[in-house]
């Protein structure tokens, strides 16, 4: 066996890449719940692309036998019902848990220098997996998949000059139809696949390049022992290898829980009007994005005027991605920042939620002032991020981590 | 490999000479991916003109037909809508048709070319959606001085009876006319302008 790992380490770093990544990876020894999500979203990309794979088998990207194709598989393929069900949780699942990585990125200061990368890098997963899940929801062919994605291919229409025209190309027909469908098939199961997988292997190796951040925000690398070896790191296997082996456990009870029980979760994970199949001279009475999307939905119905609405939209995403320079305060975790980030955070979420929860509704004029008010409190964060992190009254933050 | 003595702009120019053409080549093969994604010959024959007969068609009823895939509604109104139209016009945004919604043959008070036959294309300008017709007036969740249009379920937005928005609601402009003629009295060609247009 030594003799084969030899001859193998000889021709390839195999002993050396397990060293970097897993075996003398060291990571902060305080690590608490919020460090389980990053594991656990790259579980479920592998659930997503191996259920995925064997619903291709069975699915046909056609206008005319797309939506048959999936009661063909929830009916009478041998545990279709199951892959596909495991599917479409793992989709919604998919979301949770990356909202709840970002958000513990934002509550201990992850994405701050020399982070920016790791950050960046996690936004671009984020809006790929954005792009998956839309096209994914089209395949279906049922009601909301077709309305939800003229909804949201309508958007582009609001571009001026170019709007109409491309449009058009991204259909490649004058209304959603079959090639915008295979097309869809295409994008979803082979090209946006690879970029996610290849972003995630870059979002892993700028993190093993710099290290873990940690709940106190404290850089373990400063401190080191006479070995090299951060005084406060624990090697990644078989620490944290078995520690993220229990939040799976855990994760996975709630999961199947969903997937066996719950899994249209009542209309949330998979809408009712996509068991209808899609017609395109009938709109559904309520058209709504699914649960994930409700939030940059709502901020889009905010704005009366469709090109500004738009770019709110956009710029609601858009702004993440600069958030590592918006923060201008040294103090990375929220553990020693002062209360105004504190209240500032809070806020953040609230109007996350409140959006989202907005997003899924049909408007009303209430509503629709609630949503304006959401979105002034959701690009507030921005704002008074920028003018208070300067000079941020922070706590002192300790030279070791805590436990 | 030493490069002591050698003219390291020349060597930079050759490589941005080579960028410069490997760039332009991908550019050119990126042609055919790109123009890939058009609408098809297929798509686009089946976005031919489309014929309607309407002398079946009552005062008052919507007949829907496919055109390009749309909904394409024909509307053929009463003489007392037709009335109404005149009065609505302040709470209108673009009462007088001045956006490019329709063909020149349609921009008139009644957005059509005969004046009792409206012909729309039944999506929302908002956001794709298609408009319910409600021509039922005084509808109770449209209001007591509803007089009549299309309403849509997805955001809200109102319609009169020539297809022209309502000021205050989502969408931008009024309901597209597409371009038709009449090949007889009781037959519209929806899809061309006819050569007399």
């Amino acid at each position: 066996m030594e003799k084969l790992l030899n001859w193998v380490d000889d021709r390839f770093p195999l002993t050396s890449m397990w060293n970097d990544h897993m075996g003398q990876y060291y990571a902060p020894k305080n690590f608490n719940f919020w460090y389980f999500f990053g594991s656990l979203a790259l579980l479920v990309l592998v659930i997503q692309i191996v259920s995925g794979i064997f619903l291709t088998m069975h699915y046909k990207p056609d206008g005319a036998l797309a939506f048959a194709s999936v009661e063909y598989i929830m009916r009478d393929v041998p545990y279709g019902w199951l892959i596909r069900y495991m599917h479409s949780t793992g989709a919604s699942a998919f979301f949770i848990v990356v909202y709840l990585h970002m958000f513990r990125g934002l509550m201990y200061g992850s994405y701050k220098q020399p982070r920016e990368l790791i950050w960046l890098f996690g936004m671009f997963i984020y809006l790929a997996l954005m792009a998956e899940a839309f096209m994914g929801y089209l395949l279906p062919w049922g009601q909301m998949s077709y309305w939800g994605a003229q909804v949201i291919i309508s958007l582009f229409g609001a571009i001026p000059w170019i709007g109409d025209a491309l449009t058009l190309w991204i259909r490649g027909d004058y209304v959603i139809s079959d090639a915008t469908l295979n097309r869809f098939f295409a994008l979803h199961v082979i090209a946006l696949p690879l970029v996610l997988v290849g972003l995630v292997v870059a979002h892993i190796i700028a993190l093993h390049e710099v290290g873990s951040n940690n709940p106190d925000g404290v850089e373990i690398k400063k401190t080191k022992g006479a070995d090299g070896i951060p005084l406060d790191g624990i090697p990644f296997h078989p620490y944290y290898s078995v520690k993220d082996i229990v939040g799976v456990v855990v994760f996975l009870m709630f999961f199947v829980a969903v997937m066996f029980f719950a899994p249209e979760m009542g209309g949330y994970f998979i809408e009712h009007a996509n068991f209808v199949p899609a017609d395109p001279l009938k709109t559904p009475e309520h058209i709504a994005p699914v649960w994930y999307f409700t939030p940059f939905y709502a901020i889009l119905r905010a704005v009366p005027d469709k090109l500004m609405g738009v770019i709110a939209m956009f710029a609601s995403i858009a702004v993440l991605f600069v958030l590592p320079w918006i923060d201008r305060c040294k103090v990375k975790s929220i553990r020693y920042r002062a209360t105004i980030y504190k209240v500032n955070l809070a806020a953040f979420v609230v109007s996350f939620l409140v959006l989202g929860y907005l997003g899924m509704l049909p408007t009303t004029p209430g509503r629709v002032i609630a949503a304006q008010i959401g979105s002034i409190v959701y690009f507030g964060f921005f704002v008074v991020l920028w003018y208070t992190s300067k000079n941020e009254n922070t706590k002192p933050v300790p030279e070791r981590v805590t436990k | 490999m030493t490069t002591d003595n050698v003219d390291t702009s020349k060597r930079r120019t050759l490589t941005l000479a080579t960028s410069a053409v490997a760039a332009v080549g991908t550019g050119f093969v990126a042609v055919p991916f790109v123009a890939s994604w058009s609408p098809s010959e297929r798509a686009k024959t089946a976005g031919a003109p489309v014929e309607v007969d309407i002398s079946k068609l009552d005062e008052g009823r919507l007949l829907t037909v496919e055109w390009r895939g749309k909904p394409v509604w024909i509307v053929k109104r009463s003489a007392k809508a037709l009335e109404d139209l005149k009065t609505l016009e302040d709470s209108l945004s673009d009462a007088a048709s001045e956006k490019e919604q329709q063909p020149a043959y349609a921009t008139n008070a009644t957005r059509s070319r005969k004046p009792e036959i409206l012909v729309l294309v039944g999506i929302c300008t908002h956001l794709g959606c298609s408009p319910t017709f409600r021509p039922d007036l005084a509808a109770a969740d449209l209001g007591s001085d509803w007089l009549g249009g299309f309403f849509c379920p997805c955001h809200g937005s109102k319609f009169d009876l020539a297809g022209r928005v309502y000021s205050g609601v989502p969408a931008p402009t009024n309901l597209e006319v597409p371009p038709h003629y009449y090949v007889s009295d009781n037959v519209i060609l929806v899809g061309e302008d006819g050569s007399a247009a």
